[in-house]
């Protein structure tokens, strides 16, 4: 007697929990052949709060951590996405894409986790200055984590895409909320797995499914979220974000990068939510200034 | 010691010591600054420039129109088109360079000016603004020829035409923060200078046209807000760079949501100077005075609340209602001067509803024993003891001689206090503890924090805000990006 698959119910994460909406609701996003592939959430804009408060909670102790911690726990994410890849690949070919495809797509996404996972504990030292103040003060620049970021991810990746939007936010110490692709949402959910058995604590990336067009006017006016990446390509919606936006001065940046493409590993998607902090010290100048040393 | 010994200083009677006004060229009326010539507003129109503190009317300055701003960008385009961004970076750099020397050698006039427009203690234009001007124009130029080593794997492009509006608060220094890096990463400019002060930035045009710097490189045009708001709006600007409030700010991202323009914002700021227990007590109080009082408090990165440890508090006010009352507000073309004239009629009316809101809450206020002169436009230095978070004189910036003072007794308390606050420019922090120094100013959220020091400004060093005091910075490495693409 065949045995009967048990089915997974896609949850949302949120502070490392698996909640559903809180609305109750959902909506069924179709293969391409026009069958179900799966009851998934549809996110209020309660969740996407909730999220944000998660995420803000989670943002002191996740910027003040080690780069070399940020590192090994970027790298873990890695290794669990690798173990688990066959899943990966099922769920990628269920939404639309060849077996060779969705091979490669994953390959690239662990290759990727790889890549930022180096940056951890180098763009600091790249894109940091001591700069030669003509005073006599010792002043550097330091970059800093922007705070809560708020991402829409790519609407033609289920995984490549997220992976390559939110990775390098976290690299750089902030915190992050995703809303998945409305029609390929099933890896962002299994992401969410990986991510929760990855020593990723509790609230540094959250991921809600559901509509771009209901979500996209919260997000530019929630208060507590200090910058927006709009991966997508609707530049209607991405001018509307940015008017939100600019009511509490957030930083909005818009990528239409090619993701399954090498070209697309860059620290500047990085230093895009970073702020530069600089510091001001005296030095004393008593004496000294004309003796050997 | 005596009661008489502790007489505050300002009962000394200085003799005036004013600068001479003699050597200065200032014409009667400016037109506008457009493709390397000076051009008549096309509506005719033109408003006057007054010294706040005579109230004399110093010149007439042209009005600028959409048509002029038209003109204008038109004229930036062209320039950027067909001269600037053919030109070699070695070349563009040696411009600077020479516009950096021609402030060195006029700037006494400068510094005049800029105290007779916009009400600065002479002191400050002549050891702070004008030098800082020149200077940034020279580390600039020393980009211009250099800019693939600035930002690693990067390939750097100019983006087109900038349009910059400037602040009344530091005039000459921020034209040279806006134009400088803009041109030396291959960008031409359009620079709109606040109504109150257009002077110094139309005296800088004269340089530029001294300088030999190909027509419409540069153009200044002098106008009020519509000016500026034409400017932002123009279909054909590529860039935006603005310093101002916070309100603007918000309002020119708001309009310029739905193109693909640039924008950098230089926004206001509530910043925190912290004073630990364990700090240089008297070395903190002249930070204090610095971080408040330095340019009338018309300061962005002002410290205008004042944190003190509980342990030090009762020390510290006295102190410092007695530095207070060493200060000499006066003639800003004096050079004992400490404070000198409120910028603008509007500005010492905005002050002045502080002041009053402060004393309806019930406030302890204390304010310098200085006399005032009858004439022009002056403010007390004024501290609030014991004001509450939650009081707008805390929430809100005064941008004025105006400090509030609050007192916390642990790190993580003062640090909570400090940063709740919609801005983020900057903070002071006063310790003789290194490793209370590196906790607290990593743990602030502001772009600039100053550690047992405060407002001290240099062209190497990037300044800018978190939060709704802007994005973007100027000054440094990290300046260049905001011209680059």
């Amino acid at each position: 007697m065949a045995r009967l698959e048990i089915l997974k119910t896609y949850k949302i994460y949120i502070g490392g929990q698996f909640p559903r909406t809180e609305s109750g609701r959902f909506y069924t996003p179709l293969d391409s052949k026009g069958n179900p592939l799966a009851n998934v959430c549809l996110s209020s804009r309660k969740d996407f709060r909730n999220a944000v408060v998660a995420a803000r909670k989670a943002f002191g102790s996740w910027s003040e951590r080690a780069a070399f911690n940020r590192g090994q726990i970027i790298y873990r994410i890695a290794e669990m996405l690798e173990g688990r890849r066959a899943q990966f690949e099922e769920e990628i070919i269920k939404q639309g894409k060849s077996a060779k495809e969705a091979k490669q797509e994953v390959d690239l996404s662990i290759d990727r986790l790889v890549y930022y996972t180096g940056w951890c504990d180098k763009y600091q030292q790249v894109f940091s200055a001591v700069n030669p103040v003509a005073s006599s003060h010792f002043n550097f620049s330091v970059l800093e984590p922007t705070g809560v970021v708020a991402v829409i991810a790519p609407q033609d990746s289920s995984l490549i895409g997220l992976v390559s939007t939110i990775i390098p936010i976290i690299t750089g110490g902030n915190t992050v909320v995703v809303l998945a692709s409305e029609k390929l949402p099933l890896c962002a959910i299994t992401f969410a797995e990986v991510l929760n058995s990855s020593d990723v604590p509790a609230g540094i990336i959250n991921i809600l499914t559901g509509q771009e067009s209901e979500l996209l006017s919260h997000m530019g006016s929630h208060k507590d979220v200090n910058a927006i990446l709009y991966a997508s390509d609707h530049k209607e919606n991405y001018f509307k974000l940015k008017k939100l936006a600019s009511e509490s001065v957030k930083r909005v940046y818009r990528t239409e990068l090619n993701f399954m493409d090498e070209s697309a590993e860059n620290p500047f998607l990085i230093t895009d939510f970073q702020e530069v902090k600089t510091t001001w010290h005296p030095i004393e100048n008593i004496g000294g200034s004309s003796s050997n040393y | 010691m005596s009661k008489d010994s502790k007489k505050p200083l300002s009962t000394w009677n200085l003799n005036p010591a004013p600068e001479s006004t003699e050597h200065i060229k200032l014409k009667e009326q400016y037109e506008l600054f457009i493709n390397g010539e000076w051009q008549k507003p096309t509506a005719g129109l033109y408003f006057d420039t007054v010294n706040p503190a005579s109230q004399e009317k110093l010149a007439n300055i042209a009005h600028a129109n959409d048509a002029d701003v038209d003109k204008a960008v038109k004229a930036a385009r062209e320039a950027y088109t067909n001269v600037w961004s053919k030109m070699s970076g070695k070349e563009r750099g040696k411009y600077l360079f020479r516009i950096a020397r021609l402030i060195q050698e006029k700037a006494r006039e400068f510094a005049v000016i800029e105290t007779l427009d916009g009400g600065k203690p002479i002191r400050e234009s002549r050891d702070i603004d004008i030098p800082l001007a020149a200077n940034h124009f020279f580390y600039y130029a020393g980009w211009a020829d250099k800019l693939e080593f600035a930002f690693p794997n990067k390939k750097v492009e100019s983006i087109g035409v900038a349009a910059q509006i400037i602040p009344w608060n530091f005039p000459l220094l921020m034209a040279a923060w806006k134009i400088a890096p803009a041109l030396a990463a291959g960008n031409t400019v359009v620079l709109k200078p606040a109504e109150t002060t257009s002077l110094t930035a139309l005296k800088l045009a004269e340089i530029i046209e001294e300088s030999g710097l190909p027509a419409g490189v540069v153009n200044i045009i002098t106008g009020f807000g519509d000016t500026g708001s034409a400017l932002v709006n123009h279909p054909d600007v590529d860039k935006i760079a603005f310093t101002g409030s916070t309100n603007v700010g918000k309002m020119i991202q708001k309009s310029t949501a739905e193109t693909d323009k640039r924008l950098t914002l230089e926004l206001g700021g509530k910043s925190a100077n912290i004073i630990f227990e364990d700090a240089a007590i008297d070395q903190a109080v002249e930070g204090i005075v610095n971080g408040i009082f330095f340019n009338q408090g018309h300061v962005c990165c002002a410290g205008s609340r004042l944190f003190v440890q509980e342990g030090v508090a009762a020390e510290v006010i006295q102190k410092l209602k007695d530095r207070i009352d060493t200060l000499v507000v006066g003639d800003p073309m004096d050079k004992n001067t400490d404070i000198g004239a409120i910028n603008s009629q509007k500005q010492w009316e905005s002050i002045s509803k502080y002041l009053e809101l402060g004393v309806n809450e019930g406030n302890e206020m204390y304010q310098g024993k200085c006399a005032i002169p009858e004439k022009g436009l002056y403010f007390p230095p004024t501290i609030f003891i014991d004001v509450a978070q939650s009081s707008r004189l805390v929430q809100e910036e005064i941008f004025g001689p105006v400090l509030t003072i609050q007192t916390f007794r642990t790190v993580d308390e003062v640090i909570q206090k400090a940063n709740n606050t919609p801005y983020g420019l900057a903070a002071g922090v006063w310790t003789d503890k290194g490793s209370k120094i590196f906790n607290v100013t990593s743990k602030l959220r502001s772009g600039v924090v100053w550690a047992n020091t405060y407002n001290k400004f240099d062209p190497t060093s990037p300044f800018g805000g978190y939060k709704e005091s802007g994005f973007g910075r100027e000054g440094g490495l990290h300046g260049l990006a905001s011209y680059l693409k």
